[in-house]
């Protein structure tokens, strides 16, 4: 399933005699010929992940009530590699990857737990910086950088896109303006934008949303940060730009050796773009595993629903597409037990909906959070008869 | 932007001729005016002189013509900076509203001013604090401040103004200036005299602006772009006044044009509680009076100040965003 045929970035808005683009060597666009290079494997390990989340807890306090979007979240992005955060909306992906930046939006905020930075630089405990401090800020767009969902939004409407790439490169990298606006003329460049210098000039209204994101990866990539958080990327686009973007993405993995964090509700973006997966559920992680491990062999009955209500071509057409009984909770209640046990068709009573799973490990770099792989209880139960 | 401002120009012309037209229509409608009762009172006198400044001011005026004779008497004088003639004050319509219009705009403007100065400050503030207990002060004053009667708070900064800060209140100058050649002394006293009606013309406007600007800036603070510059390590003073209270500018600077003519008619009321000669008393005076050139010229005028503040307010939005400025 991985590695799948993406079709080739040669969309109607990249004309394909583009001298400028061609001469870059180091360009991340997609360029005919270029073989994608291999990741370069790295010993799975506590050691060689670059972020690690501890027990991470961020809770929104509402006028309904304390709405506890994280609770307890714990992984690793390993270093090099595309990590992927798949789930449903309002699961709380996209909150940790504020959570890891310090931006969540007011009221919510970080009650508990960890998150730990592995740069260059040496160790930096994030959880132990005030959002507003210096250090915080030195961290954001230089150590992490992030690209938003919306490329129709996440650009200021009155600035040139120019501007703010160079806005960036300003408060981390150089005093000087007419270094900071060439750094960002050659970002964008690099990221396979036509006409780099005059795209700089324009405004994001006068962009397609693909050229936009396109600036956003720019603006991301300027600092030459250690990890990138990309939320959700693709979801606004169309699916010929959607692949562009994800070529991009993996050029960039590939070329600078960066870490990506890349949170997606898309299956399908995992199957192309991800070596390892987490799978989260109500502000818990499910299941973690490399991305075979998820699509050949998934254990949690959550991660098995949702691979089951993927549409596939060749099915039968007139059966029905398979759905996830019920409805994600309210967010104000909370649920005791395993989060997933009201809509889990394996729920066992007396024991999913008392006590939190523990983590078991299901083969090597492959856990789940379930009571059905909880040890003494492992002989008891059979595999489920139907494939994913 | 040569042809924008062009096309603008040659609407406003058109806008204004339509203006003027409606406008003489409506005061010439009524039966008996200013003109008529003078020249009844002239016929009273009797006499040859009198007959003959009766014919003349007849053939002047095209009294006893169609209406649109008479308007087109009175416009083609604009040319030559011919206004007509106020029938009651006995004084050409041009040397009474020029002076006028100059005290109107300079307050105008100034409340203007002071309602920005204040209020963008004061709405950055109250929404980028929501909730807090400074904030909610500010909405009390706000609504306060909307709901007052622009002549009852008049009438309580005079009171106060004058028992507890002994100010001169009322009029524009003390009476040692009043008729004194122009000089430093003049002009401190005239600002003396100023920061009342500026007061009390500023503070509605103040209010309903900084509310405005509050809950526009809690708008905009919900854009993605404001997380994506945090999300690039701009200070947090940079993402609000950089990023986001620019693009939460449009209604206040739309304000321009349209609060002006209500600052105006605000105006009048206050310069008549205050007794200031600006344009507001004189335009209530004419209409009752049927003064009819001296009311048409100034409804020409306020409309003219409509039309170029809504050109400039429309200029200065093409300043603050790139969109409207490709758009045209």
């Amino acid at each position: 399933m991985r590695g799948t045929v993406t079709p080739r970035v040669t969309g109607p808005d990249r004309p394909p005699t583009e001298p400028e683009n061609r001469t870059m060597s180091q360009s991340y666009a997609a360029e005919e010929g270029t073989p994608a290079a291999a990741p370069v494997e790295v010993p799975h390990g506590a050691g060689d992940a670059v972020l690690s989340i501890r027990d991470l807890e961020v809770e929104f306090p509402t006028q309904l009530g304390v709405v506890r979007a994280l609770n307890g979240v714990t992984f690793d992005v390993p270093r090099g590699k595309v990590l992927g955060i798949v789930g449903e909306s309002g699961c709380g992906k996209s909150v940790t990857a504020r959570a890891i930046l310090q931006i969540i939006e007011k009221p919510g905020r970080i009650t508990g737990g960890s998150i730990t930075l592995r740069s260059v630089g040496g160790e930096t405990e994030i959880t132990g910086l005030s959002p507003d401090s210096a250090r915080m800020r030195e961290l954001r767009g230089r150590e992490i950088a992030m690209i938003f969902q919306e490329p129709m939004s996440s650009l200021n409407p009155v600035y040139t896109i120019g501007a703010q790439i160079a806005e960036a490169v300003l408060i981390h990298q150089t005093r000087n303006r007419e270094e900071a606006h060439k750094r960002a003329v050659e970002m964008l460049r690099q990221v396979g934008m036509p006409h780099p210098e005059a795209a700089a000039a324009s405004y994001p209204h006068q962009l397609s949303g693909g050229m936009r994101q396109r600036a956003m990866i720019a603006m991301a990539l300027s600092c030459n940060p250690t990890v990138l958080i990309a939320d959700e990327p693709t979801t606004a686009l169309d699916v010929t730009t959607e692949a562009q973007i994800l070529e991009l993405i993996r050029n960039v993995r590939d070329r600078a050796g960066m870490s990506i964090m890349f949170i997606t509700h898309s299956m399908g973006v995992v199957a192309q773009l991800c070596e390892e997966v987490i799978v989260m559920y109500l502000g818990r992680i499910v299941e973690r595993g490399s991305v075979d491990d998820l699509f050949y062999d998934p254990k949690h009955p959550y991660t098995r629903a949702l691979l089951r209500s993927i549409p596939r071509i060749g099915r039968n057409r007139k059966a029905p597409l398979e759905v996830i009984e019920g409805s994600v909770p309210d967010p104000h209640t909370r649920v005791a037990g395993c989060p997933f046990h009201p809509r889990c068709p394996e729920a066992i009573p007396g024991r999913c909906d008392t006590t939190v799973p523990a983590l078991s490990t299901a083969g090597p770099g492959h856990t789940v959070h379930c009571h059905l792989y909880q040890g003494d209880d492992e002989t008891g139960r059979t595999e489920p008869g139907e494939d994913a | 932007m040569l042809i924008v401002v062009a096309r603008r120009a040659v609407y406003m012309i058109v806008t204004l001729a339509v203006v003027s037209v409606l406008s003489f229509a409506i005061i010439a409608a009524p039966p008996g005016s200013a003109l008529s009762q003078k020249i009844s009172q002239l016929q009273s006198q009797g006499g040859e002189v009198t007959e003959a400044q009766i014919a003349a001011l007849k053939e002047q005026y095209g009294v006893d013509e169609s209406w649109f004779t008479q308007y087109g008497k009175w416009i083609s004088g604009f040319w030559h900076g011919d206004f007509g003639f106020s029938f009651t004050l006995n004084e050409p319509v041009g040397s009474l509203i020029w002076s006028r219009l100059g005290l109107s705009l300079l307050l105008s403007i100034g409340a203007l001013l002071i309602a920005w100065g204040l209020s963008i400050p004061l709405g950055v503030y109250s929404a980028t604090h929501r909730r807090s207990l400074p904030d909610n002060v500010i909405t009390v004053i706000q609504f306060v401040g909307v709901a007052i009667p622009e002549f009852l708070f008049a009438l309580v900064v005079m009171t106060l103004a004058a028992n507890y800060l002994g100010a001169d209140v009322g009029g524009l100058f003390s009476s040692q200036y009043e008729n004194a050649p122009w000089s430093w002394a003049k002009f401190t006293d005239l600002l003396e005299h100023l920061w009342i009606p500026l007061v009390v013309i500023a503070a509605g406007s103040t209010a309903w602006l900084t509310r405005v600007m509050r809950a526009n800036l809690l708008d905009v603070l919900n854009n993605q772009y404001v997380q994506t510059a945090r999300a690039k390590g701009v200070s947090e003073r940079k993402v609000i006044w950089k990023h986001a209270v620019r693009n939460s500018l449009h209604p206040l600077v739309m304000t321009f044009g349209t609060t002006f003519p209500v600052l105006i008619s605000g105006e009048a009321i206050v310069s008549i509680v205050l007794n200031l000669p600006t344009i507001g008393p004189l335009l209530v005076n004419s209409l009752l009076n049927k003064d009819m050139y001296v009311a048409g010229t100034i409804l020409l005028m306020l409309s003219a100040l409509l039309v170029i503040g809504n050109f400039v307010a429309d200029l200065l939005l093409t300043v603050i965003d790139p969109r409207i400025r490709v758009g045209e």
